[in-house]
């Protein structure tokens, strides 16, 4: 035990919180379970950054780095060797992990005061936010595989409770069924690769394995599956487990239906914590990703970078303002992939690394910020497409200036935090490979572009006659905005790389001025190209649209890829493979045990006769059959 | 005084003994009745005993305790067998054994 051994309570509060308020239920009233919840939130908010704080000052900035375990014990005992151990792990990712999830957490708590009065299932809402935050602060600090396994499931299934939140929605319904789905098969991928890579390891430990000299990884080049190493396929499966939580292409299908969930949800799970899930996978998995399975790792950026664009050009034509912020997510995780798969290790090397992370704290503030305030709009205008929104900065002053704020960070504005983070990425992405570069910096013009579409639409555009002139929303939403704003604009002057770095050494990073300037001027393009297009109400949007024709609609229809999938599932598997099987399964299956059923039932309705409760009868048949017996005995076997 | 008599004559009178009490428990209707019945298959089997060890091992007392044995079972069945048929007399009004066929439901 050490010092740090009090970093238990940051996730058993929440637990905590969750136990009482899902099973006090109804019978506390809805603001007291809100203030609860949020009171609990708090307390782990403060310990993180508590916690921060030892951890990164208390030896004075310059050091090393150091993995601490806080707290282990072991949880299930198989044999000496093979054991699941639940933990805290403090290295620079977990504890920034920690500060992340509690500060968007909270911040989500005390929105939802405001957000969700009234609501039905108010309590239910601040149990279901307590499980998600305790499952995701346990997946951060695992200290083997396996826990973070299991909170990965628990992080699963409390984004599909909250998915679907509104159960009496189809759509709802819908979507959290097709989140579950999405993300269990993912993590079929993860559960294989955990098994692969701790049966060469003999451990589930992340001491051990991502130790990149552990003398099993050679084993693991030695063995070979199809062409490709055991080390590669298992790095592959894991990275599927990351792509599916981090809905990265083509995986991504159940991100945009999530938005089916209450808007705070939107904010704290689909954009800041859970769908970073990935990310924080990969990172924490990395040495081994580097070291022995960089096939895997041109993997991770390419999908990563693919996804990013691809989400960017379908963010540009979508009218939900919650959807175009889901692809936005989707495009900004891209990134953080991409930052990963072109990093190096130790030193200035790992620049991709710290990007990565850089950019997934920024990302939190900032996109936690953009959905937080879309909640607003929408509690305003009760309608989630931006069609119906105009003008909107003169209602609602404080929700236009933070938004506002969120859009520069997001389109890498300096002195924004989306800059920093985004232009250590490129620099990352140039050294690697310029076709990578060329992609995140037309991404970066994209995002720049469809961000201020929204908020040209949305607080200028047309004055719109609303049927109930919109307000501000309540201080218990704007007050999380107003913290969340100010963690946009500042955030990206931390000193990052003095805190994390793939090696746990500090290190320095220097702009450069060739990426920083075309990235900027990139990003003041879209926004002008979006000024143009969106500042007033013209008929220049539809004129090119009407150019672009067919591709846009192909857009539009987010490249078809649902479509895909429901032809691929619906036509190809169930038709081919399922009814097939069902049918073997109804005629074979169920027939032998009808069958069985039926025989015995024909059976004993032909000899119920003979219970007929008459004594003598019974005796009778008795004496028969001893002398048949008898006379068997007798003839047949003498 | 048993000079001269063969076993076989002893077999004889038990079978029919036996056997009629085997047709005396199938197809009387009192339950009394076939508990008579039931003492004389009971008693056919006394004489078999008895018999076989008259001849077979006149020096030995085996088949004579066998046959105490059954005698002093037979009075405890009789005795159980009379308490249950008045039991079936109080509750069925009668002793026929057509009329208790319920546990058959």
């Amino acid at each position: 035990m050490n010092h740090f051994s009090y970093t238990i309570w940051i996730p058993l509060i929440p637990m905590f919180m969750f136990l009482i308020l899902g099973l006090g239920g109804e019978k506390f009233k809805p603001v007291v379970s809100g203030i609860l919840g949020t009171i609990g939130m708090g307390v782990s908010f403060f310990l993180s950054l508590l916690t921060a704080w030892l951890y990164f000052f208390s030896q004075g900035l310059g050091h090393t780095h150091q993995t601490i375990i806080a707290f282990n014990n072991v949880w299930l005992n198989f044999t000496d060797k093979l054991h699941i151990d639940l933990g805290v792990l403090l290295d620079p990712i977990s504890v920034m992990m920690l500060v992340v999830i509690t500060t968007v957490s909270l911040m989500v708590h005390i929105y939802s005061l405001g957000y969700m009065k009234g609501d039905t299932g108010f309590q239910r809402f601040y149990a279901f936010l307590s499980l998600f935050s305790f499952s995701m602060l346990g997946l951060v600090v695992a200290t083997n595989i396996f826990q973070m396994y299991i909170f990965w499931e628990l992080v699963g299934v409390s984004s599909f409770l909250l998915i679907g939140f509104y159960y009496t929605k189809p759509s709802a319904v819908a979507a959290s069924k097709k989140a579950f789905i999405v993300t269990r098969f993912a993590d079929l991928g993860f559960l294989i690769g955990i098994l692969i890579i701790s049966y060469y390891n003999k451990t589930f430990d992340f001491s051990v394995l991502t130790e990149p000299n552990s003398p099993a990884f050679t084993t693991m080049h030695a063995t070979s599956f199809m062409g490709m190493s055991a080390i590669t396929w298992a790095m592959l499966l894991i990275f599927m487990g990351g792509a599916g939580k981090s809905a990265m292409f083509p995986l991504h299908i159940w991100l945009p239906d999530a938005m089916e969930g209450p808007t705070p949800v939107s904010a704290l799970i689909h954009a800041a914590t859970m769908v970073v899930a990935g990310v924080y996978l990969v990172a924490r998995m990395f040495p081994i990703f580097y070291f022995h399975a960089p096939t895997a790792l041109e993997a991770v950026a390419w999908v990563g970078g693919f996804t990013s664009i691809f989400a960017a050009i379908i963010a540009c034509t979508q009218f939900d303002i919650k959807r175009i912020l889901a692809f936005s997510t989707l495009s900004q995780i891209g990134y953080m992939m991409l930052a990963l798969g072109v990093s190096g290790y130790g030193g200035e090397d790992g620049l991709g690394y710290m990007a990565s992370m850089f950019h997934l704290f920024t990302h939190a503030m900032f996109k936690a910020l953009l959905f937080l305030g879309a909640g607003s709009i929408i509690h305003a205008v009760h309608s989630n497409l931006m069609t119906k929104m105009g003008s909107l900065r003169k209602y609602m002053p404080w929700t236009h200036i933070t938004f506002l704020a969120a859009c520069l960070a997001i389109s890498g504005i300096p002195p924004f935090a989306g800059f920093f983070s985004k232009d250590e990425i490129l620099v990352a992405a140039y050294h690697h490979n310029k076709v990578m570069w060329l992609i995140e910096y037309v991404t970066a013009g994209l995002t720049a572009f469809y961000m201020f579409r929204l908020y040209f639409v949305v607080f200028w555009g047309k004055n719109t006659e609303y049927e109930h002139a919109p307000h501000e929303s309540p201080a218990t939403m704007t007050i999380p905005l107003v913290f969340l704003g100010l963690g946009s604009v500042f955030a990206g002057l931390i000193p990052f790389s003095e805190f994390v770095s793939s090696d746990g050494v500090p290190f320095e990073t220097v702009s450069n001025p060739l990426i920083a300037i075309p990235s900027v001027i990139i990003g003041l393009a879209g926004i002008i190209v979006a000024w143009i297009l969106y500042k007033k109400e013209s008929e220049m949007p539809k004129k090119v649209i009407a150019w672009m024709r067919g591709s846009y609609t192909t857009i539009y229809h987010k490249f078809y890829i649902d479509e895909i999938y429901i032809f691929v599932t619906k036509r190809i598997i169930f038709n081919g493979i399922s009814q097939s099987i069902a049918w073997f399964d109804r005629h074979i299956v169920d027939g032998t045990m009808t069958g069985i059923g039926t025989l015995i039932e024909r059976t004993s309705n032909n000899i119920k006769g003979l219970q007929s409760g008459q004594l003598q009868q019974y005796a009778m048949y008795f004496a028969a059959g001893t002398i048949a017996l008898a006379l068997a005995f007798i003839y047949l076997f003498v | 005084m048993i000079e001269g008599i063969p076993l076989t004559h002893f077999l004889i009178v038990s079978t029919v003994m036996f056997f009629m009490g085997v047709l005396g428990f199938f197809i009387r209707k009192n339950l009394i009745t076939i508990l008579m019945s039931i003492e004389l298959i009971l008693n056919s089997v006394n004489i078999n005993f008895l018999a076989f060890n008259r001849y077979l091992f006149p020096d030995q007392l085996q088949g004579h305790f066998f046959a105490l044995i059954v005698v002093g079972i037979a009075a405890a069945e009789a005795s159980v067998a009379i308490a249950i048929i008045i039991n079936i007399y109080r509750r069925f009004g009668g002793i026929e054994a057509e009329q208790v066929s319920e546990l058959k439901n």
